[in-house]
């Protein structure tokens, strides 16, 4: 029991909630998944999960009597990117929380960097940054201000503030507050804060939506394939997703319609999700 | 990766609710001119121009308690509507940082607004002296702001996800707190005796104490339930 | 399954509380207050069933935060329901015998009348609080830290409300629910057993309704008339999604 609050249970520990271990565990298919895609499936499972940074069995979720994921199983090799595509209301922004932390699977498996969650959720929090929709950030507030309020959540020292505030190249506008900034300039802050601790995990819901190019210059060895990082990008562009992917995971109303390597698919292929 | 020390969670999630408030006074400024209205709606409801006693101490804490519903209502706005409990969900914190620090919030907010408020309905209504009942008074105004804090932060969190949010919070706060209302204007009416100060009845005091302890308990336990998704 | 054995149970319920109605109007002692009191026969036992009820449903909240099993949920919400119901029936009866003993429809001295009121305004916003969350996950989730706040409010309003230098006179009401005289005794308990034995049949039967509204969708779905598409609607009331086993 880690003291500092587990997935699901309370501080006191009064209405802890153990039941979710006992129902989440399933026996290993023997034979290995046939969808995994990294080669990971032969090595003696210790191994596995270190090279492994996601694995996903049969996760699912539910919404009420809807299923926004079904029994999605698959596996990413640490410092590889994931790339999502599908339509709206495919699952896409469910599996990204998912992985963050945020939900809990309904059923199935789901171990993140190493740690089975929802479990030891509470481990992983601080390896993982997400970048989502909305920046997460108090619009009132300077930039400095609320990095320094994140930085405080998560334990990081201030100097990490003003050296990441350089890398975007925001120091001169980074004591006015966020509302006097246009969207790209918060997307940057919103990646600062991403980068705040240093995660091994990038979870990205279309990063580059409000960035001009030199911006896309400027963060790409922060969010991009230069910065070894295991990645997972949602993205609504599917060639470009093939350019920057290794694997990619195509969901169509929470099902996985394909799970490949990006080196053996056609960009028609991807076309046919939308359709 | 070590977790932070929650206390210094706290500080820094108060330190942001009180910079976001002085930036966009939304709720302070707000509750005072509440309170002093409320005054002089009391002035004419009641067509009296001095209150003492009982009737003086329901008055103050009745305006004390309606203007924190105002508070309560847009504790948690800014994190609902901003993305701020998602960015507080995804860092290694412990979660009831969160509930301490928005009660802390809640006791500033108050202890704000009665700074005004208690002077004013001092010059406006009350009968006797207010320097008379003062040192007592501060105590209840200690205690009963406590209970309000710590019920309206539950609450809060309650509400503001939910659909109806400017309604639900009022309607289920109120009834919880009318215990601590009881408490407190007991409490203070014999210190607005018109005669003299009247001594402050430990009982209330007490009461008062417990049942803010006791709901801390219970705001502490159930707060993460509120905050998973 | 939830309705086994309810047909007997009804049967009993039904024959407890004939027979308590009886005796409260034909066997029972007139004293003071002649046929007004036997109201208090069914007020008191009422009130506190209805309270009871409450303090459960905490606890089934309890057991569905602790298990996740939607099926606590159920129950929760389910007994919340039936005490209210319960608790309009004894502000009803309440008022009567108030009007009756004091000539007022409502007097604040009488400590139970007060508490009442007081719980079922925090009760009555159960209802509107479900209906305000979408998601029915949350809406559980939210609905149970709710009763489990307000079963705690429960005893501790009760107690606070009779703190009050108002009520330091011994009532009426407690005088009947304390010490009584033998007929009176044996009413009293009878009601008691019947009230109690009401309040669970009710509960069984919507228990019972639900699980089988329940299955019905999950048969419907299963013969294809597949309503993953169709816009939820949105209700107040929990819904089984996932019918695991009998009771």
């Amino acid at each position: 029991m880690s003291p500092y609050d587990p997935f699901f249970t309370s501080g006191p520990g009064i209405l802890a909630s153990r039941a979710r271990d006992g129902r989440l565990s399933r026996p290993n298919a023997p034979g290995g998944d046939t969808s995994s895609v990294d080669g990971t499936a032969d090595l003696p499972a210790s191994a596995a999960r270190r090279v492994t940074a996601l694995s996903l069995r049969a996760v699912t979720r539910r919404y009420g009597e809807r299923t926004a994921l079904a029994e999605l199983t698959l596996s990413v090799p640490a410092g590889q990117t994931l790339a999502v595509l599908g339509p709206n209301g495919a699952g896409k922004t469910t599996l990204l929380r998912l992985l963050a932390t945020l939900l809990a699977p309904h059923g199935g498996e789901l171990v993140v960097l190493g740690h089975p969650l929802p479990a030891e959720a509470w481990a992983v929090r601080g390896k993982l940054g997400l970048l989502g929709h909305e920046p997460m950030l108090y619009r009132e507030l300077t930039a400095r201000e609320n990095l320094r309020l994140h930085a405080k959540l998560h334990g990081v020292r201030a100097e990490r503030i003003a050296e990441l505030l350089a890398l975007v190249a925001l120091e001169r506008r980074a004591d006015e507050p966020l509302r006097t900034l246009s969207r790209g300039l918060v997307q940057r802050v919103a990646i600062c804060r991403t980068l705040l601790h240093d995660p091994e995990l990038l979870l990205l819901d279309e990063p580059r939506a409000n960035l001009d190019p030199a911006a896309c210059e400027i963060v790409e060895p922060l969010i991009g394939r230069a910065s070894g990082k295991t990645r997972v990008i949602v993205s609504h562009d599917p060639a470009g997703a093939l350019l920057e992917a290794d694997l990619v995971l195509g969901l169509v109303r929470g099902r996985a319609k394909i799970i490949a390597p990006s080196t053996g698919l056609d960009p028609s292929e991807l076309a046919e999700l939308y359709r | 990766m070590t977790a932070p020390r929650t206390s210094s969670v706290v500080a820094a999630l108060l330190r942001a609710q009180l910079r976001l408030e002085l930036r966009t006074f939304e709720s302070v400024p707000a509750m005072w001119l509440f309170a002093v209205t409320a005054f002089v709606l009391f002035h004419f409801g009641l067509d009296r121009d001095q209150l003492s006693g009982d009737l003086a101490s329901g008055v103050l804490w009745v305006t004390l308690l309606l203007a924190a519903l105002l508070a309560i209502n847009r504790l948690y706005l800014a994190d609902a509507e901003q993305g701020g409990f998602d960015g507080f969900l995804l860092s290694p914190a412990d979660r009831t940082a969160l509930l301490a620090a928005k009660v802390m919030t809640l006791l500033c907010y108050l202890v704000a607004v009665e700074i005004v408020a208690v002077p004013v309905f001092g010059v406006l209504l009350l009968q006797p002296p207010l320097g008379q009942a003062l040192p007592g008074l501060l105590a209840v105004l200690a205690l009963g702001d406590l209970g309000i804090a710590v019920i309206g932060a539950l609450v809060g969190a309650l509400a503001i996800r939910t659909q109806a949010r400017d309604l639900l919070g009022p309607l289920v706060s109120l009834p919880l707190l009318v215990p601590v209302l009881l408490c407190v204007a007991r409490a203070t009416a014999p210190l607005f005796d018109p005669l003299h100060a009247g001594t402050l009845p430990l009982r209330w005091l007490v009461t008062v104490a417990l049942y803010d302890a006791l709901f801390g308990l219970l705001a502490f336990a159930l707060f993460d339930f509120l905050l998973e998704d | 399954m939830y309705g086994k054995g309810l047909r007997s149970l009804s049967l009993i319920t039904a024959g407890a509380v004939t027979l308590t109605l009886a005796a409260v109007f034909f066997w029972a002692p007139n004293a003071t207050y002649g046929f007004l009191e036997k109201i208090l026969y069914l007020h008191v036992p009422l009130a506190i069933i209805t309270l009871c009820g409450f303090v459960a449903a905490g606890l089934m909240a309890v057991a569905h935060l602790h298990t996740r099993d939607e099926r606590w949920d159920m129950r929760s919400y389910v007994a919340i329901h039936i005490s209210l119901i319960f608790g309009i029936a004894v502000l009803l009866s309440g008022s009567i015998w108030a009007r009756g003993a004091w000539g007022h429809w409502w007097v604040w001295q009488e400590p139970t009348l007060v508490s009442f009121l007081l719980i079922m305004l925090l009760y009555a916003t159960y209802q509107p609080l479900r209906f305000a969350i979408e998601d029915p996950e949350r809406q559980a989730r939210y609905a149970s830290v709710f009763a489990i706040t307000a079963g705690v409010f429960v005893p501790v309003c009760f107690g606070i409300v009779r703190l009050s230098p108002a009520y330091v006179h011994p009532r009426t009401l407690d005088n009947i629910s304390g010490n009584l005289p033998g007929r009176m005794q044996v009413v009293f308990y009878l009601s008691m057993v019947s009230m109690t034995l009401l309040w669970v049949t009710l509960w069984k039967f919507e228990m019972t309704a639900k699980h089988v509204a329940a299955q019905l969708r999950q048969l419907r779905r299963a013969l294809g008339e597949d309503h993953d598409d169709a816009p939820a609607r949105r209700s107040a009331a929990p819904s089984l999604s996932r019918i695991a086993s009998p009771n």
